[in-house]
């Protein structure tokens, strides 16, 4: 955990982001959106919370990205006409990230150093989740239930 | 030695902006899902910057939230991704210019 | 056991209220269920009706009560509560096992009707609503379930909603008793002001305890009056009695719970339940509100069996005879006799349902026929119906001895002979009783005596048929009097009627000789006639036709139009106001609409459809906030 490592992933992070963005061909896009998602999941391990990035690791480049590339598939014929690009939404972009960075920059930080904790373990996490955090994750079950079942009712076949 | 708080943070805002600029700039549906999801990550990346800088010890509340947004944003991919399909099947694009069925 | 009773005195109406509620959560096919869960909700309210009945039987005049605070508005606590007292007992009694039979009835006589299952959940409301007026011991209470009552009422006459008849019948009743109910709210909102109270009774500080009434003072009585104003409504008292008769639209096991048993019997509760207001200053039992009272019902009385007597509908002739009955227990209730109306009035519950009851199974025997000049000779063809039909008919009548009817109208009789102000009510309502037993045999007649009758032999079956079994009726009325001289003997003691015994007999039969020897006219009038010949009989119906006509004529021009006239004016200020709105306030509102469409117009241009644009909108609008933070700090 020091600087070298962060301005490496955060070179490599954004970099995938940005090509995810602006990469004319929908699959090279997914392909560096995955990127993007190992460096967001590195900066956790960086951070100190391993398993974050390890769910941030399966949930993503494991789950969503292979759907997204599943979708790419199943809409291909349409992929060529997409290569429109929308300048304003650029501007738009520039003007919120420059918005944030005065923001980020002008607040007082609450400790420069990061204080020294002890390992969040996954005991630890299964334990705060099944006491103080059991509601949501009912609900969140709840939720990813009625995703599941939402989903698979919107793409059955509208004539059955 | 810990990079500071600052430079996630400025890391964040970025890849925020980026997603924006993935959701507002690209025609296509599934661009604009991928910037949504880039958004929800670089939040993500805060509430854990955030936990690992507050004051210690305290409870892992930003880790929990980052679990829970994880698991949302994956119901919210694949509820965006069925719609982006069912779309495409019915108007036979996925181009969100031509989506307009909702103008006044 | 009794203090258990007194705290749960409302699962009373609790019971068949949930009954309602899981019933019309049922689906449209659950028939059995439906039917089942009324009747248990039913045999619930009856099993503790009977346990609350025990627990007043243990002294003479019990009475406890349970009051609690429902809501707190500024400094005031508006506190509601049920009492159990003789008078609810009894009614509770009456009304849950009449209902039980009612809905045991309804089972078969609803069989075949595609809208069961709401049917009972109805009825199963409908006695909730009237087992809760029965409890209420706080007059805000009662006027709620009076109002559920005549909600209950409104949704069963209009049952059959796609005919236009009954819908309109509903209507009418629900409109009617609403006038009344108007002057019944006014009453609620003068007592208030007038005693800060609306519990009957609190230990002494109930607006029907001395604290209340001295704090009403005068006003009592005007507050009685417009109390009487909705049992006015509700009882199908002259004026309003107008809606009773159209009820009978409703299916015949509502008639005979609702508009004959029950409900309309509601009025003549409310005023035993408020007596004290209207007794109150009485000098001599006799208060102004109390005449009132006497007037209107000997109207209602009298007039309602003249109509009965030219009435063809099987169930209109039960209808305008209920009617009459109310007006006798309102003249019993007016000159003082509120324990002899009230028996009346539980005796009534039960022979007049069991007459709906025979009237229905005559109508669906005869396939929802109502005509009796189309009936006849049915006495071989449904000899039970025959039998119990008899039966609540000679209740009806006051056949002495056998039948309840016959005790409590002897004792109506008897107090409004004592009533010191006038003799005038005692004869009219004796009047009133000799036709009950004229117009009850003549459908007695019609419907089960006789041959059954081709439609062309009808006026001559009429004539020949009824003349001799007038005499029958007749021939009731000398047994009556028999009875009342036996009564003053003293013949008939320990029934429930004969609390007096001893001595007052011996007041009683002083009183009652003058009754004999005041009228020997109409005495030896009414004995002749059972010698009379068909000419002389002829004449007497010819009259009392005519008076009937005549009564028949007023209530459907004079009164009805009165009505309309008060609609008509109503209507006039309708007109006013639509003028007023359309002019006045339209115009204001077309041009606020004129300026809020332009603007949605060009609001709606901004809605391109493209999310993107809304997305960038978004973000647009965050870094405005931005922004204005930033300026703020």
């Amino acid at each position: 955990m020091n600087s070298v490592a962060f301005i490496l992933i955060a070179i490599l992070t954004l970099a995938a982001a940005l090509a995810a963005a602006s990469l004319p061909k929908l699959i090279h896009a997914a392909l560096s959106f995955a990127v993007t998602f190992v460096g967001v999941a590195a900066f956790f391990f960086l951070l100190g919370a391993e398993f974050v990035g390890l769910v941030q690791v399966f949930v993503y480049i494991g789950a969503v990205a292979v759907l997204i590339v599943f979708t790419i598939l199943l809409t291909r014929r349409d992929v060529g006409k997409n290569r429109g690009f929308n300048w304003g939404g650029v501007a738009i972009a520039i003007a919120v990230f420059g918005g944030l960075i005065w923001a980020i920059l002008k607040t007082q930080p609450l400790s420069i150093a990061a204080p020294p904790i002890e390992a969040l373990t996954v005991k630890r996490i299964g334990e705060v989740l099944m006491t103080s955090y059991v509601w949501p994750l009912q609900c969140v079950g709840l939720v990813l239930t009625a995703a599941l079942i939402g989903a698979l009712i919107l793409v059955m076949n509208e004539e059955r | 030695m810990t990079p500071a708080l600052h430079l996630f943070l400025i890391v964040s805002a970025a890849l925020f902006c980026i997603g924006l600029l993935a959701a507002l700039s690209r025609r296509h549906a599934i661009f604009i899902l991928i910037g949504i999801e880039m958004m929800l990550a670089a939040a993500n990346l805060n509430f854990i910057a955030f936990w690992r800088f507050g004051p210690q010890p305290q409870p892992p509340t930003g880790v929990m939230v980052a679990i829970f947004s994880i698991a949302i944003a994956a119901a919210e991919a694949a509820v965006g991704l069925a719609l982006v399909i069912a779309v495409y099947r019915h108007y036979r694009t996925t181009n969100v210019d031509q989506l307009n069925r909702l103008k006044g | 056991m009794t203090a258990w009773t007194v705290n749960n005195v409302w699962l009373i109406p609790a019971a068949p209220l949930a009954a309602s509620f899981v019933i019309l959560s049922l689906a449209n096919s659950r028939r059995k269920s439906a039917a089942a869960l009324a009747v248990i909700g039913q045999v619930a309210a009856l099993t503790l009706s009977i346990f609350a009945f025990a627990t007043t039987l243990q002294a003479p005049g019990y009475r406890a009560f349970h009051n609690f605070t429902w809501f707190t508005f500024g400094e005031n606590a508006l506190r509601i509560g049920w009492v159990l007292d003789p008078l609810a007992a009894a009614m509770l009694v009456m009304i849950a096992l009449v209902g039980l039979c009612i809905f045991i009835f309804s089972i078969g006589y609803m069989a075949e009707d595609k809208d069961f299952t709401r049917f009972f959940a109805y009825l199963s409301f409908f006695s909730a609503a009237m087992l809760g007026v029965v409890i209420a011991n706080s007059l805000l209470l009662l006027f709620v379930c009076w109002e559920l009552v005549g909600l209950a009422s409104y949704l069963l006459i209009g049952f059959w909603i796609h005919k236009p008849s009954a819908a309109a019948a509903a209507k009418k009743a629900f409109i009617t008793t609403r006038i009344g109910d108007m002057g019944f709210f006014l009453g609620i909102l003068w007592l208030y002001s007038g005693s800060g109270t609306l519990l009957f009774y609190d230990n002494g500080r109930g607006c029907l305890e001395s604290a209340g009434l001295l704090a009403l003072g005068a006003s009592a009585t005007f507050v009685a009056l417009l109390i009487f104003c909705g049992a006015v409504g509700k009882s199908g008292q002259f004026p309003l009695h107008v809606w009773l008769p159209d009820a009978m639209e409703g299916p015949t096991p509502v008639s005979a719970l609702i508009h004959a048993a029950t409900m309309v019997a509601a009025g003549v509760f409310l005023v035993a339940r408020v007596y004290p207001l209207f007794s109150f200053g009485a000098i001599d039992g006799v208060t102004p509100s109390l005449t009132v009272v006497v007037s209107i019902g000997v109207i209602t009385a009298l007039m309602a069996s003249l109509i009965a007597l030219a009435q063809f509908d099987i169930k209109r002739i039960l209808a305008y005879s209920t009617v009459s009955q109310l007006g006798l227990m309102m003249v019993s209730l007016g000159v003082g006799g509120v324990a002899a109306g009230m028996m009346h009035l539980i005796a009534h519950g039960f022979f007049k349902a069991l007459l709906f009851l025979g009237a229905g199974s005559v109508i669906h025997g005869t396939h929802h026929e109502h005509d009796i000049r189309k009936m006849g000779g049915l006495r071989s063809l449904m000899p039970v119906t025959f039998l119990t039909f008899a039966i609540g008919m000679m209740n009806l009548s006051g056949v002495p001895f056998f039948f309840s009817g016959g005790w409590t109208k002897e004792e109506i009789l008897h107090a409004t002979a004592r009533w010191p102000t006038s003799r005038l009510p005692h004869y009219l309502m004796f009047a009133g009783v000799v036709l009950t037993a004229l117009y009850m045999t003549r459908q007695m007649i019609y419907v089960f005596f006789g041959n059954r009758r081709p439609a062309s032999e009808q006026l001559h079956s009429y004539l020949n048929g009824e003349t001799p079994h007038f005499g029958v009726a007749l021939l009731i009325q000398p047994i009556l009097f028999v009875s009342l001289a036996f009564v003053a003997a003293g013949i008939g003691l320990g029934f429930v009627v004969y609390r007096h015994a001893g001595l007052q007999d011996r007041h009683r039969a002083a009183e009652t000789d003058p009754f004999e020897s005041a009228q020997p006219i109409l005495f030896r009038f009414l004995g002749n006639k059972m010698w009379l010949d068909e000419l002389y009989a002829n004449t007497v119906i010819a009259f009392s036709k005519l008076a009937a006509r005549i009564s028949d004529w007023m209530d459907r021009n004079v009164w009805d139009g009165l009505v309309r006239a008060l609609g008509g004016l109503g209507q006039l200020l309708g007109i006013f106001t639509t003028n007023f709105d359309e002019r006045g306030i339209n115009t204001g509102v077309d041009e606020t609409t004129a300026g809020t469409r332009g603007l949605g117009r060009v609001m709606s241009g901004w809605h391109s459809g493209q999310i993107q644009t809304y997305l960038g909108a978004v973000a647009v609008g965050m870094l405005a906030l931005l922004i204005l933070y930033a300026w703020l700090t």
